[in-house]
């Protein structure tokens, strides 16, 4: 069941929704994949629990309109086996697809740091609870502490008050001064000023952070740093998130540069590759509005639509300013380096201690001698952590690059390159 | 309504339920035993940390990014 | 002191073999300095399969003498070097191939190794995840597995040995010179670094072969033995050409490595879709049920070989004080206690546990043109 595809999509979250869309009048024949079990990304997750804005509906709607756009959810790339050239699997099937033009709009995932107790059931991401809710996850009438970092926290906290929890707390580590500064730019953007009042939530507190999760076979309570004191919460769920970070694993493998820590794009979005591109937030944070613009400059260069890129500039160049704003806001305090214990595990999948790490000077070292990062995960969650933590590079992706069947990776050709 | 059977006991969960959820909704939530022997659940939600993988229909997956299906058969790690 | 003195001894790359070597120097009594550019070696590349191989008489003596030692060795190893003595069940897949068991086994018999001959029923009993219609098996007892990045790592924590990140640009004899243009010597240098050696050394007959692993999910008690189809010895062992042969091997951690590929030709260390394509049918053809479980990494690495299949073990004939071990392909971490045995032996000028004579440099190198 080998596919082609004119323009390949990779994630069909508002920037690889705005991409198809775009692309979509010019005919091309465009595929678009992604991991999740509906279209939306994160910010728009579909599920029982849901409550879709009205502007996710319409994309959608609009995606189903277009005969030339095949969206295969639940889908992920395992391997780039030859040029312009993807082995992709699904629950049931492995197969290989061919493409002209690539867009990369692989979205973000929260950085999760470590600290004592957060291997309890109990304790997820920030966007990780919000995500579970919309899925199905009752929380009613339980008691939920949400911490780390930026805007998220205060839309996790709605959808979880929404859905009969008792939020304790809003633990935000970014200092009230920051948060304050970036609330007062916030009329710039004046939907988002209205947005960031039905979030506000008056259990917020800025300048404050995780200590320990504590329990015994699950989550009973947390330990937090706020604004100087000590307090402990019993609590029945923590959701910490501190902040996100690009998904850039897959790019780099592509050969996409990259500039910081996110996919290097050029005003077209494209990337130093040729026929590769990239939007949203694998090319750095900055919300929906952003990826959406993003999303469509990608989508129109991608079918050779120069101008009707170009008219899209103006609103990318408006939304990157809501981003640098809130980048700035929520840097991460130096503090949060130090809350892992000596026993605290930093790698999930292998259990490796903190204690297990600090000896050596980089993640390969680190990775031989003590297997930290060589688990299911791939590193995603303990090479994000030990790059904040010790400022190690993480290495880059190899094939597979998510879990795959054997099976899927058998339906690579295995004829040797003439 | 999809019917699956969660290690063994049937559960009936609402149409477009993740597997993640319904772990809750019909056990205590976790969903594998870690190397050094700690129950462990759902952490990212959103198919990156594998915390949540089970056995569904005798393949290993994420229980976040899998919809309940009926007939489903979905064991936890023990 | 002497200018530039920094050791008795300086190994050069701290992989498995020179890790052994420097251990068994250290328990000499030696003060030995190791030297490491941080390079991917083969030891951090391998699935740290403990077997008896026994192509030729030296490979079994020398494999053989190494198993025991690991034997010995397995009760002091701390648990992160992950040692089993699982043994290795090698596959038949038809007639021709039980026939190579069965002579296998008379061989392996002869050298008093345990070992016992399989039949098909039986070894599905033992290994219920193997393909139907396989002809039989042959079962080495001794053999086992551990994690050589670990192991090596715990060796060099031996007293009287120090490690250094350093890359060495040039040997001269018992003296190296660093990239920063230091020179530092000691009564001996060994020479362990694999692959790299050629770039020292470049009248070595060393060739890099490429291999390909892939290691799965944890799937406990899915796999007891290490499964190894007798093909190995027939085709991909002396192939020229690339090849792949089926190579199980069930972790600890209740994942399992599959293996293995040959390449030759190439320094590329890209994992290439189409050998581990061709590497995993090939396993999957022993064993069906592979094809459901998830894989969840890939790499390759680089074994450092020697025509002849031996490695160079003893004294560089035209380099005096400079000491080798290298050259050991696949066998690298099932010798290196061999390896450092016979080395230690010959620098100390003591009868070594096993004639020396088939690993000798001379055989590539010639006569030794010093005294």
């Amino acid at each position: 069941m080998n596919e082609y595809a004119d323009l390949l999509i990779i994630g069909a979250g508002p920037a690889g929704m705005a991409a198809a869309l775009a692309a979509a009048p010019s005919g091309a024949r465009i595929v678009m994949l992604d991991d999740n079990p509906f279209a939306g990304g994160q910010i728009w997750r579909d599920g029982p629990q849901a409550s879709l804005p009205a502007q996710a509906r319409q994309l959608r709607e609009r995606l189903q309109s277009h005969a030339n756009i095949r969206h295969h959810s639940g889908t992920r790339v395992i391997a780039n086996p030859g040029p312009k050239q993807l082995l992709v699997e699904d629950d049931e099937n492995g197969w290989l697809i061919s493409y002209d033009k690539l867009i990369l709009c692989t979205g973000a995932r929260e950085l999760l740091l470590p600290f004592p107790g957060w291997t309890l059931p109990g304790v997820t991401g920030a966007g990780g609870l919000q995500a579970l809710i919309k899925s199905g996850l009752s929380v009613s009438d339980e008691r939920v502490v949400i911490a780390g970092s930026g805007p998220l926290l205060l839309a996790s906290a709605a959808t979880a008050t929404q859905h009969g929890a008792s939020v304790l707390r809003i633990a935000e580590q970014a200092s009230l001064t920051s948060v304050a500064g970036f609330a007062a730019q916030l009329p710039r953007w004046p939907a988002k000023w209205l947005q960031s009042f039905s979030l506000f939530n008056r259990h917020y507190r800025a300048g404050t952070h995780v200590l320990a999760a504590f329990g015994t076979d699950r989550l009973e309570g947390v330990r937090l740093q706020q604004q100087g004191k000590i307090v402990e919460l019993e609590c029945d769920r923590l959701a910490c998130g501190f902040g996100l970070i690009p998904n850039i694993q897959l790019g780099q493998a592509l050969g996409y540069a990259i500039e910081g820590q996110a996919l290097a794009v050029d005003v077209w979005q494209a990337s130093n590759r040729a026929d590769h591109y990239a939007a949203g937030e694998c090319t750095g944070f900055g919300g929906s509005e952003l990826a959406l613009a993003e999303g469509a400059i990608a989508g129109h260069s991608a079918v050779g639509e120069v101008e009707k890129a170009r008219q899209w500039w103006p609103r990318r160049a408006r939304w990157q300013g809501f981003a640098n704003a809130l980048n700035q806001a929520f840097t991460l305090d130096p503090q949060l380096k130090s809350l892992a214990r000596p026993d605290t595990l930093v790698c999930r999948c292998e259990d490796i201690p903190y204690a297990a790490l600090t000896e050596h000077s980089d993640w390969r070292a680190a990775k031989l001698a003590s297997r930290c990062g060589m688990g299911a995960c791939q590193g995603r969650v303990c090479g994000a952590a030990v790059e904040h933590l010790f400022g190690w590079q993480p290495s880059a992706s190899r094939p597979p690059y998510s879990p795959a069947r054997i099976e899927t990776l058998m339906c690579l050709d295995d004829t040797p390159p003439a | 309504m999809p019917e699956l059977m969660l290690d063994g006991h049937a559960l009936t969960v609402a149409d477009g339920t993740s597997v993640a959820a319904a772990l809750a909704l019909g056990g205590n939530g976790c969903s594998r035993t870690s190397v050094s022997g700690q129950r462990r659940a759902p952490l990212c939600g959103m198919g990156i940390c594998q915390e949540c993988r089970v056995t569904i229909d005798g393949r290993r997956r994420l229980a976040c990014q899998t919809v309940c299906r009926d007939g489903m058969q979905v064991e936890t790690q023990p | 002191m002497i200018e530039g003195r920094v050791a008795d001894v300086i190994v050069i790359g701290a992989g498995i073999i020179g890790a052994a070597c420097a251990q068994a120097l250290a328990r000499r009594g030696l003060q030995v300095l190791v030297l490491d550019a941080g390079l991917h070696n083969a030891t951090a590349a391998g699935m740290g399969h403990l077997l008896v191989l026994d192509d030729n008489p030296a490979e079994l003596a020398l494999s053989d003498y190494s198993l025991h030692r690991w034997r010995e060795l397995g009760p002091d190893l701390p648990d992160g070097c992950a040692y089993r003595n699982n043994g290795t069940l090698w596959l038949a897949a038809n007639a021709e191939e039980m026939a190579v068991a069965q002579s296998k086994y008379l061989n392996l018999q002869a050298q008093g190794i345990a070992c016992e001959l399989i039949g098909a029923g039986a070894m599905r009993q033992r290994e219920p995840e193997l393909a139907e219609g396989l002809e039989g098996g042959l079962l080495i007892k001794g053999d086992g597995i551990l994690y050589a990045p670990a192991t090596a790592n715990w060796m060099l924590e031996t007293p009287s040995i120090r490690q250094r990140r350093a890359r060495v640009t040039e040997v001269d004899g018992h003296r190296v010179r660093l990239d920063d243009g230091q020179w530092l010597s000691a009564d001996a240098v060994v020479l362990a670094n694999g692959t790299q050696a050629n770039q020292l050394c470049p009248e070595l007959p060393i060739e890099p072969k490429k291999g390909h692993l892939l290691i799965t999910d944890r799937y406990p008690a899915t796999v007891t033995h290490t499964l190894v189809e007798l093909g190995y010895v027939t085709s991909a062992h002396n192939a020229k050409g690339p090849s792949v042969a089926c190579n199980i091997q069930p972790r600890p951690t209740g994942q399992l490595f599959i293996g293995a590929s040959r390449q030759f030709g190439t320094t590329d260390p890209q994992v290439e879709g189409w050998m581990l394509a061709k590497m995993l049918k090939r396993a999957a053809g022993y064993m069906p049920g592979l094809a459901r479980l998830n894989g969840i990494r890939a790499w390759t690495g680089f074994r450092a070989a020697s025509p002849d299949g031996l490695p160079l073990v003893g004294q560089h004939p035209q380099r005096q004080g400079l000491w080798l071990a290298v050259g050991h392909e696949g066998l690298g971490v099932t010798t290196a206690p061999g390896t450092a045995d016979l080395l230690v032996a010959q620098l100390f000028n003591e009868t070594p546990p096993l004639a020396a004579q088939p690993y000798l440099p001379q055989r590539f190198l010639g006569e030794p043109a010093y005294a």
